[in-house]
């Protein structure tokens, strides 16, 4: 059943075999037996003026809120963030009375570029799904550029930081990629610095279905698991191996790409994205990652999630969901609306995400939406507290709430300042700056991207 | 005021049948559904199920219920212009899914009233969010351009449902056409050409018309569905969404001019507005179609309706490709995006009143059915919905829902797991015993 992973590890097996730490050239060494980042970022940050937005109710998206506040950032970075800041000469300063500003949209679940626009199939390199396990995958190697996707989430949504993940056939569907949202030529160049990678898993009816209907395992929930359970326990042998070899010496293992993935997670460098929908079953992958000791960072599309909120808390682990999406297939059956608001009353990490091109447009209304439902139900959610759904705690489940995710000194300047109140659907981005840089201003027909793809076509340029 | 009319909705859950009351709802921010803003002090009188008269100056009848709205929101409810709701429950559970029958020898002929469920789950989820009405849709399947022919729904909580059976054909063009009709839009072209030659002669002579071979390239049964959207009896709801191919629809409306044709989708129909117009046919449109999801859609906009409306095309809302099945809900948001964009230099919005029309009185009006539903003019259903807020704005809800003037009951599986699960934690007995 294993042997697709170990097939598709041979290849790399030769290419590595005579220099096992060809990329860092010195292994042995812990972390040293090869290359951990062979496809580095070229993201460069983008010129932006010393900006002042004054008058503004600020969400800082850490759960602060200020009246009346100003945000200051300078050379990429957020710089300050209170009442009555002043500006130096040559700061811009935009008077934001009666708007909000807050820290850029993050979506932890997305397949732009993976299942861009135009959904042909000559560009739909979402799952590799010939096989229920394929670690070995990375999104970023299938990820186009030049989705016009990107742009529409950009300026509808104020999305300025995605994690692309590949589809749910798999069991074990492959790495993520964390992209700044700033068209890039290649995909490297839209890679977030040092984001982590993290690994799609996926339980429940996707891969049962998919191989199932091949007429091979896993074709159940039970061969989900016990499919899931073998490739972990090679995963274990696999990394024993390498941590010997990098500490002692010796004959260097062979590689095996699929493997690397799975020592990354064990390890604690890559985090586990699993997208999974029933309570039930999320419980039974909390006790599987238990077994072998790594750890699920965040469920992904968790509608049951408000079921074992108690659960989650317990273990640390996010539940990303959507606010309202519900009965399409079975295990998505028992939405609530209020789902957001029982994981936040119960303490649980709760987030918003989109796993859609239409809907990454309005995460903030989403987020709305799922507020709105809680204080309908007698618990009362600030506005403040709701943003984190789309700030903080999906940074944090990315591994990144130290360099984004909120509007504090020192982090990246990824900020949005929306021409009214966000929770409001009147409201849109009217201004949208990453890392500084304004790449959206809704005043300005120059400052809207436009892909490669949409010149020259019907509607180029257009306001979308 | 809100023990009232909740207490009312309860109580209503419970009796059965339901019978249309006499009601006046007053001191009401109304909402009439014909493309005007809200009015305050407004009145709305239901009689029989109708309404009798809805206005700032309303006198209430003597002697029938009143409720007084304390100046909020009340408005026609949402009268959805394109859904699949209650022909299918879960999508990926075939034996709940309706929606297509790819091996049926008939098409056209299908008729989805019969299969409409009033007790499934998306009906009572909508109904509490203040969806009173829907189109319902058949999906075409391989074979053939024609899906059969759709209805008109209440989300009554009473096994009542269908309002309007065999409303409208619906047809794919386009793509999808093309995909339908063996690979080409030439052949979806071809197929719909002979459909309607052989329902000529169908009507010239019935006796005469060959239809038992098995390679007959229409069954009797077609024909006779197609027959009333030749005479211009039935409309016809096509599918398509590139300019090219709206052009070469509207053509059809020149040789046909009998046709009562309606666009949906009409992705790219903001680049040929004035010939839309000019042809006088409707459009039901999705609003937040922005991507170039196919190479058919081009030049989505989210200002498609906008333009198309300022063009003078009537454009209602419908939840093309999206999810179709169950977030007609989904359409207050939408419509609220709309006035939203009016304030981006360059797009075009539409107004709060057109905007809630969108999802009222336009669609009803496509479908030539603007003097049954839709609005709050007299002599419509009694479809009123009294809400907590502005009904476009993201957090309003439904306080009282009327259908044909009877209130229905605001309770839904989803409210009732919420429920249940509002403290997780299981109890001195499991979950299972909590009701």
């Amino acid at each position: 059943m294993l042997a697709a992973c170990a097939t598709n590890g041979g290849g790399a097996r030769s290419a590595g075999a005579g220099t096992p730490a060809a990329s860092t050239g010195a292994g042995p060494g812990k972390g040293k037996g090869y290359s951990h980042d062979p496809y580095p970022s070229t993201y460069r940050v983008y010129p932006g003026a010393p900006t002042l937005v004054t008058n503004v109710t600020v969400l800082d998206g850490e759960g602060g809120r200020i009246d009346g506040g100003s945000v200051l950032f300078r050379e990429g970075k957020i710089v300050a963030v209170g009442q009555g800041l002043t500006a130096d000469a040559g700061t811009t300063v935009i008077d934001g009375r009666g708007k909000y500003v807050t820290p850029g949209v993050i979506d932890i679940h997305s397949h732009l570029g993976d299942y861009p626009s135009p959904g042909v199939e000559a560009l739909s390199d979402g799952n590799e799904a010939t096989s229920p396990a394929t670690p070995e995958v990375w999104a970023e190697h299938s990820v186009w550029p030049q989705d016009p996707g990107f742009a529409r989430a950009l300026t509808n949504g104020g999305v300025t930081t995605l994690q692309i993940l590949p589809g749910s056939a798999n069991l074990f569907g492959g790495r993520s990629v964390v992209l700044k949202n700033v068209y890039a030529r290649t995909v490297q160049g839209m890679k977030f610095p040092g984001a982590p990678y993290g690994l799609k898993m996926a339980c429940g009816e996707n891969p049962k279905r998919v191989y199932g209907g091949k007429g091979r395992a896993p074709a159940t929930r039970m061969g989900n698991v016990a499919y899931d359970r073998q490739t972990w326990a090679r995963a274990a042998e696999y990394k024993r191996r390498w941590d010997k070899y990098e500490e002692k010496g010796g004959e260097p293992p062979a590689r095996d790409i699929a493997m690397d993935t799975l020592r990354g997670v064990l390890d604690g460098e890559i985090l586990v994205q699993n997208h999974c929908y029933r309570a039930d079953e999320m419980a039974i992958v909390m006790d599987m990652a238990k077994e072998f000791g790594y750890k699920v960072t965040a469920f992904h599309h968790a509608v049951e999630a408000y079921k074992i909120a108690d659960l989650l808390k317990a273990n640390s682990t996010c539940a990303a969901v959507w606010a309202d999406w519900y009965g399409f297939k079975m295990e998505a059956y028992d939405a609530v609306n209020e789902n957001l608001a029982i994981l936040e009353k119960e303490g649980a990490c709760g987030l918003i995400h989109s796993d859609d091109a239409n809907g990454i447009q309005r995460l903030n209304q989403e987020v709305a939406k799922a507020r709105a439902s809680g204080i309908k139900s007698g618990f009362d959610i600030s506005e403040a507290t709701a943003w984190k759904w789309l700030a903080i705690n999906p940074a944090k489940a990315l591994g990144i709430a130290d360099r984004t995710g909120s509007l504090k000194p020192g982090k990246m300047a990824d900020v949005v300042l929306w021409n009214g109140n966000p929770f409001s659907v009147y409201t849109r981005p009217q201004m949208v700056w990453v890392d500084g840089a304004l790449l959206y201003d809704a005043a300005n027909p120059k400052l809207r991207p436009v892909s490669d793809f949409e010149l020259g076509q019907p509607g180029e340029g257009d306001v979308k | 005021m809100k023990s009232l009319l909740l207490g009312a909705a309860a109580a209503a859950a419970f009796a059965s049948p339901a019978a249309a009351q006499t009601v006046a709802i007053t001191n009401a921010k109304l909402v009439i559904g014909d493309g005007a803003g809200p009015v305050d002090g407004g009145t709305v009188v239901i009689r029989d199920g109708k309404v009798v008269a809805a206005g700032a100056g309303v006198a209430v009848p003597a002697g029938v219920r009143v409720v007084d709205a304390g100046g909020r929101w009340v408005s026609p409810g949402i009268f959805a212009g394109f859904t699949r709701m209650g022909i299918v429950e879960v999508d990926a559970v075939e034996g709940t899914n309706d929606t297509a029958a790819s091996g049926s020898p008939f098409n056209a002929a299908l008729d989805v009233a019969p299969a409409v469920n009033p007790k499934s789950s998306p009906i009572a989820i909508n109904r509490v969010e203040g969806v009173t009405r829907a189109v319902v849709a058949p999906d075409n399947s391989r074979g053939s351009i024609f899906a059969g022919q759709g209805a008109v729904i209440d989300l009554g909580a009473d096994m009542d449902a269908v309002s309007r059976p065999r409303a409208f054909q619906f047809m794919e063009y386009g793509e999808a056409g093309a995909r339908a009709a063996g690979g080409s839009r030439p052949a979806a072209y071809a197929m719909l050409r002979n459909a309607l030659l052989l329902v000529r002669d169908y009507v010239r002579s019935p006796a005469a018309f060959e239809s038992n071979s098995k390679d007959a390239m229409l069954t009797r049964a077609d024909a006779v569905a197609l027959v009333p959207v030749v005479q211009g009896k039935m409309p016809l709801l096509v599918h398509v969404e590139r300019a090219s191919d709206i052009l070469v629809v509207l053509q059809l409306k020149k040789d046909v001019p009998s046709l009562h044709l309606v666009l949906v989708g009409a992705t790219e129909g903001w680049t040929v507005a004035r010939e839309i117009a000019a042809a006088g046919v409707a459009v039901i449109a999705s609003p937040v179609a922005d991507l170039p999801e196919s190479f058919e859609a081009l030049a989505a906009t989210q200002s498609n309706i906008g333009r198309m409306k300022a063009a003078g095309v009537l454009v209602g809302m419908g939840t093309i490709n999206q999810d179709e099945a169950r977030q007609a809900r989904w359409e207050k948001q939408y419509a609220g995006n709309l006035v939203a964009i009016a304030s981006v230099p360059g797009a075009s919005g539409l107004s709060w009143g057109e905007a809630f029309a969108t999802i009222s009185s336009r669609p009803a009006e496509a479908l030539g059915m603007g003097d049954a539903f839709g609005s709050l003019r007299p002599g419509r259903h009694g479809d009123v919905v009294v809400w907590d807020g502005d009904p476009l704005e993201i957090g309003s809800t439904a306080q009282a829902v009327y259908i044909d003037g009877v209130e229905q009951p605001l309770v839904s599986r989803q409210t009732r797991l919420r429920d249940r699960y509002w403290e997780p934690k299981e109890g001195a007995l499991p979950k299972a015993y909590q009701r």
